[in-house]
């Protein structure tokens, strides 16, 4: 293969296109006949309701029909399906589409309105008579799993609805016979994703055809569509279900969610299309958020400080649902042993029902929570014995001659975790360097001088990537000589039409700007999982690389058939199979792709199939390891507290990179989530579970001004786990940024302050920790 | 979040304004609508009637006069921002701006809208206190002046009357050569401050202290004016003992809790800006020396 744009910075092909307002979203789907959904949403935690009555709402002008869910018997009814089911699980801990009795969150919806516009839908709203008996609420998880606590659910014996166990070794046996033992207790928390564009659904039944249209913001366009068409008691291809151009996921718009069911039974029950679109109010009410972790941990290492072995209990927060059944606490647990040689492990998680909105993965999933202990534990061994911090790492890296390196965990399946590649310390050797740690004991002097206070950090990963089983893909050449590539993996912003073209263009010999790739739309391609885990490079870069290799072979068997040449004599260049040597002697793939197309009467040549094309299905059997170490400095005002990262440095092993530009922004946007989870985010709830921070004045995203440049170094250690050589970028950056800032602070505070064991931090506690050490 | 239904009006005149305010029920006024386009859409207003006032000539304009600057209330705050004049009579207005949102929400926002909203952490009403500004605001039944302290009723309220509106805003001038500081603490640039203060200092011949005006915003429901510590400073030399003492003074202020901070924490930052902003318009003073 001769490659040309694989591993080249190519600006992003949809770019253009999005910049210009010329992109697709739900809301640019505008049908004929459509009205316009609100929800009526629970403004209590838990409660009951007594009465519901639309009469003056229906009165209203505009309205057309007001819906709770007995309105839609005869087309769907009951809880939701689980996405993810455990076997933890006996059943599905899901909501109804509308609420029937019990509502368990604020934001759960109950009714909606459809209007000729949203604006008379909203004003509706306040017309709908409302009686809601309140029940008692579980606000927290920590309250959730105290003695005596209330229930989430009324009709539930416990909150916790699991307790997840992940082990490995003799942990007692190392414990035992360690030199240390380290106890710590840490308070986890991350907020939701607030992507640029909120939820949103079209749902449109044909009335011709029967079929049901939905156009959806969905990671999981093709997960809405089974679950739906099992709901409705139909077949998956009775129902379209397309991801249009979609701005920003970051895992929350993965779960299939009440709100796109109810849209499409309302649709069916007033036979018109219907749309709804998310505002922001309602993204902080009703997306799932991932929110908060407790754990007390315990570290064993030798007397050189090399970790031994971890054992310890989490309480997780899982909101009042499960609609993505376990996997977010699953994955926290599934992060460990993390980079570290563990002798033994021992972990457990209770999942407990809050009356919160659902949590779910949000960038990271539950591996930047397992990051941020494993570094703080290392660190804390560093403290306490009194070593550098990178030592006790050097110490209990996983070593590169190790890989592959069998960590003893195990995966979703029962098979064992083996890393399959990579060089752990020395990517933690590059970030300290490129960061000049050997010159920060200068920088800190410079900065005391100025009054603040300097602290550098680290921190190091392991993540793993390119989940199974698949994400197929279609390679087609067209009479016309384009490539047309279709898959199911929908895009959320990632660059896919831009990567996914790269290699289709690398494997057919043509200039990047023929290949078109197409949006996830069930119509186009049959099957698709999900954009999530950081998979999609290696599952549908894989299944591209797999099908446009198809492709070019039967290009250069029909070719050396009409030229008759050999085909070990062709090479495929400039869109043309040509004679190697001879140029002028070839054939365009356009005029393959005609003849493949068929004529009347006219034989298909070469005992190839018709059409020039091919699918290609790549079966992720095995995990593909990314790894990394970021380092960073922070700079603290002692007098408020105040925070400022003003160096950031990144080196990141994703295996082969398709494209560095789409890389680093990946990296990028994944450190400025890690900020935000470290110093601004906070979803916060008062003990009546209502929410205090729902608007983007009270819930502080970082800005552009709150961001250091962020400075990249690539290692590339191929994967041999896929043909592409590929592994995950999407959730590198954010996994161990929040601990890499957060071991900064702590830095910049000093030995005498308290050990920091908590995020987010405000210039508050950071002050208050100020001060009580200078006391 | 689409806001309630509202009739729209666009008077094209002062005169034609006060006939809306005398005729309609519960109005709005719409300036920049930075403030009231949010709260609309939230529905924490539901006015019958808004009144856009962006289309009437002369709302707008800066004028200096010997003594004072007067500033028209659908003054945008980008041109505040931009304007040299302003900036080299009262150059603390330059600094205060660049802490008000962003580019894109001063591009919009007015003099008049924020000091009609009242928001206690706004810089430019706070600006209007220190500066001794006079409210200049008409009606169905005339216009009145309203006196500078006199303007800030308290939390979001102002000495504006129903039916009344503001038409400008006259600030003192201080003396060219004085001293000026302004300071704020947010924890992202373009946040509402949790606490910020703006000084002006102006010296004698012997560097002695002729006469001073500090203000602290976003810490008690309006901004507030350290008379005491102003009065203290008068012919005293600068020191770093005075600062400590009018910082103290901030600290002892009557601060609001919210569910980001304690009272306590604004509390230390209001002595922290304030130190900060007086320690800058003494600088003058300190590099006479
Ligand atoms: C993201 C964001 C960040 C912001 N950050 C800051 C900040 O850091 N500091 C800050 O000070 N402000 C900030 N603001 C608010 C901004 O400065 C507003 O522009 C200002 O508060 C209101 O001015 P306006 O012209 O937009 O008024 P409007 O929003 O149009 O009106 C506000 C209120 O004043 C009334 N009103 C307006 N003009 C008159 C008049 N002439 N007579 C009588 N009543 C009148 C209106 O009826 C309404 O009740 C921010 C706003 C946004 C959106």
């Amino acid at each position: 293969m001769s490659t040309r744009y694989f591993g080249a910075a190519v600006p992003r092909l949809e770019d253009p296109r999005l910049l210009t307002g010329r992109g697709t979203y739900v809301d640019d789907v505008v049908l004929p006949g459509m009205l316009h959904a609100v929800f009526l949403r629970s403004s209590v935690a838990h409660g009951r309701v007594r009465n519901l009555d639309p009469s003056a709402a229906l009165s209203m002008p505009g309205v057309r029909a007001v819906y709770a869910m007995a309105d839609f018997a005869g087309f769907g009814s009951g809880p939701m399906p689980a996405m993810a089911p455990h076997p933890l699980l006996k059943s599905p801990v899901t909501c109804s589409p509308l609420a029937v009795d019990e509502v368990r969150y604020v934001g759960e919806a109950i009714a909606m309105v459809l209007a000729d516009s949203r604006a008379e839908a909203e004003d509706a709203l306040a017309a709908i008579e409302l009686d809601i008996e309140h029940l008692p609420v579980v606000a927290n998880a920590r309250q959730g799993v105290a003695d005596g606590a209330p229930r989430a659910h009324s009709g539930r014996e416990s909150n916790v609805i699991a307790t997840l166990r992940g082990s490995h070794g003799n942990v007692d046996a190392v414990f035992a016979a360690a030199a240390h033992r380290f106890s710590e207790t840490f308070e986890i928390h991350r907020g939701g994703c607030h992507a640029m564009e909120c939820r949103g659904v079209v749902a449109a039944p044909e009335p011709r055809s029967g079929e049901l249209s939905l156009w959806t913001s969905s990671q999981s366009p093709y997960m809405v569509r089974r679950h739906l068409a099992t709901y409705l008691g139909r077949d998956e291809v009775d129902i379209r279900v397309t991801a249009p151009d979609v701005g920003g996921g970051f895992g929350p718009k993965a779960n299939v969610y009440p709100e796109e069911f109810a849209v499409a039974l309302a649709a069916l029950a007033c036979g018109r299309p219907v749309k709804w679109i998310e505002d922001r109010q309602e993204h902080f009410l009703a997306t799932t958020q991932q929110r908060d972790q407790f754990w007390s941990l315990e570290v064993a290492c030798d007397a050189t400080g090399r970790m031994l072995g971890v054992r310890g209990h989490c309480i997780h927060d899982n909101g009042a649902y499960a609609p993505y059944g376990l996997i977010l606490p699953a994955t926290a647990l599934a992060s460990f042993p993390g980079p570290y040689a563990l002798a033994a492990f021992d972990l457990s998680i209770d999942v407990v029902l809050t009356n919160l909105v659902p949590t779910s993965p949000v960038r990271g999933a539950g591996r930047p929570n397992a990051a941020f202990v494993l570094e703080r534990l290392a660190d804390t061994v560093a403290r306490r014995l009194n070593l550098p911090r990178e030592e006790v790492r050097r110490r209990s890296f996983v070593r590169a001659e190790q890989m592959p390196y069998v960590t003893g965990g195990k995966m979703r399946d029962g098979s064992p975790v083996a890393y399959d590649s990579g060089d752990y310390a020395k990517a933690l050797s590059l970030v300290l360097d490129k960061i000049d740690a050997s010159g920060f004991a200068r920088r800190r002097a410079d900065a005391a001088a100025r009054g603040r206070l300097l602290g550098l950090g680290f921190a190091s990963c392991v993540e793993d990537t390119g989940l199974g089983p698949f994400e197929g893909a279609s390679v087609r050449v067209t009479p016309a000589g384009k490539v047309v590539v279709a898959t199911g993996a929908a895009s959320q912003g990632q660059g896919h039409a831009t990567t996914l073209a790269q290699i289709a263009a690398d494997a057919l010999g043509v200039d990047l700007s023929q290949v078109t790739i197409k949006p996830a739309d069930s119509r186009i391609f049959p099957l698709g999982i999900s954009t999530i885990a950081s998979r999609v490079a290696v599952t549908a870069g894989s299944s591209v690389e797999i099908a446009a290799r198809k492709v070019r072979d039967k290009a250069i068997k029909v070719a050396a058939h009409m030229l008759e040449a050999g085909e070990h004599d062709l090479e495929i260049e400039n869109g043309q199979v040509r004679v190697v040597g001879v140029p002028d002697m070839n054939v365009p793939l356009s005029t393959i792709a005609r003849v493949l197309s068929g004529s009347a009467g006219v034989p298909i040549p070469a005992g190839v199939e018709p059409d020039l094309a091919a699918t290609g299905y790549f079966e992720a059997n095995q995990l593909a390891f990314a790894y990394g170490s970021q380092a960073c400095e922070v700079e603290i005002d002692p007098e408020t507290g105040d925070t400022r990262i003003t160096r950031y440095v990144v080196a990141h092993d994703c295996g082969r990179l398709i494209n560095p530009l789409i890389v680093d922004g990946q990296i990028r946007g994944g450190v400025v989530h890690g900020i935000g989870n470290a110093l601004f985010e906070h979803m916060r709830h008062d003990e009546a579970g209502q929410p205090l921070t729902a608007t983007y004045a009270d819930y502080l995203l970082p800005g552009a001004a709150e961001m250091p440049d962020i400075e990249i170094h690539h290692i590339e250690t191929p994967s041999p786990r896929n043909p592409i050589g590929a592994k995950g970028a999407g959730e590198g950056g954010t996994i161990p940024a929040a601990a890499c800032v957060i071991s900064a602070i702590q830095d910049a505070l000093g030995p005498e302050a308290p050990f920091v064991t908590m995020h987010p931090l405000s210039p508050e506690q950071i002050v208050e920790w100020i001060d009580k050490t200078r006391k | 979040m689409k806001a309630p239904p509202f009739a729209y009006h666009d008077p094209r005149s002062r005169d034609d304004l006060i006939g809306l305010l005398a005729e309609l029920e519960n109005a709005k006024l719409l300036a920049g609508g930075q403030s009231l386009v949010p709260m609309l859409n939230f529905r924490v207003v539901a006015p019958d009637h808004l009144i856009d006032i962006n289309r009437i000539p002369d709302l707008a304009g800066i004028r200096l006069s010997a003594d004072d600057v007067v500033l028209g209330a659908m003054t945008r705050q980008c041109d505040l921002h931009a304007s040299a004049d302003l900036a080299a009579t009262a150059p603390i207005i330059r600094q205060a701006l660049a802490h008000v949102g962003h580019f894109q929400t001063r591009s919009r926002g007015t003099i008049g809208g924020s000091c009609c909203h009242l928001d206690p952490a706004a810089e430019l009403p706070a600006l209007c206190a220190l500066l001794d500004a006079e409210f200049d605001v008409a009606g169905p039944n005339g216009a009145r002046i309203v006196k500078g302290g006199d303007w800030f009723k308290g939390y979001l309220e102002s000495a504006l009357e129903e039916r009344e509106y503001l038409q400008s805003i006259r600030l003192r001038r201080w003396p060219a050569g004085h001293g000026y500081g302004f300071s704020e603490y947010a924890r992202r640039r373009g946040d509402f401050a949790i606490a910020g203060a703006g000084a002006l200092l102006e010296f004698a011949e012997d560097a002695r202290i002729g006469r001073a005006a500090i203000v602290v915003f976003g810490v008690e429901p309006a901004p507030i004016r350290l008379v005491e510590a102003e009065r203290m400073l008068v012919g005293q030399t600068f020191s770093e003992a005075l600062l400590a003492e009018v910082a103290a003074q901030a600290s002892a202020l009557d601060a609001m809790a919210d569910v980001h901070v304690s009272a306590a924490y604004r509390r230390r930052l209001a002595g922290v800006v304030t130190r900060r902003a007086l320690a800058e318009a003494a600088r003058p003073a300190r590099e006479a020396v």
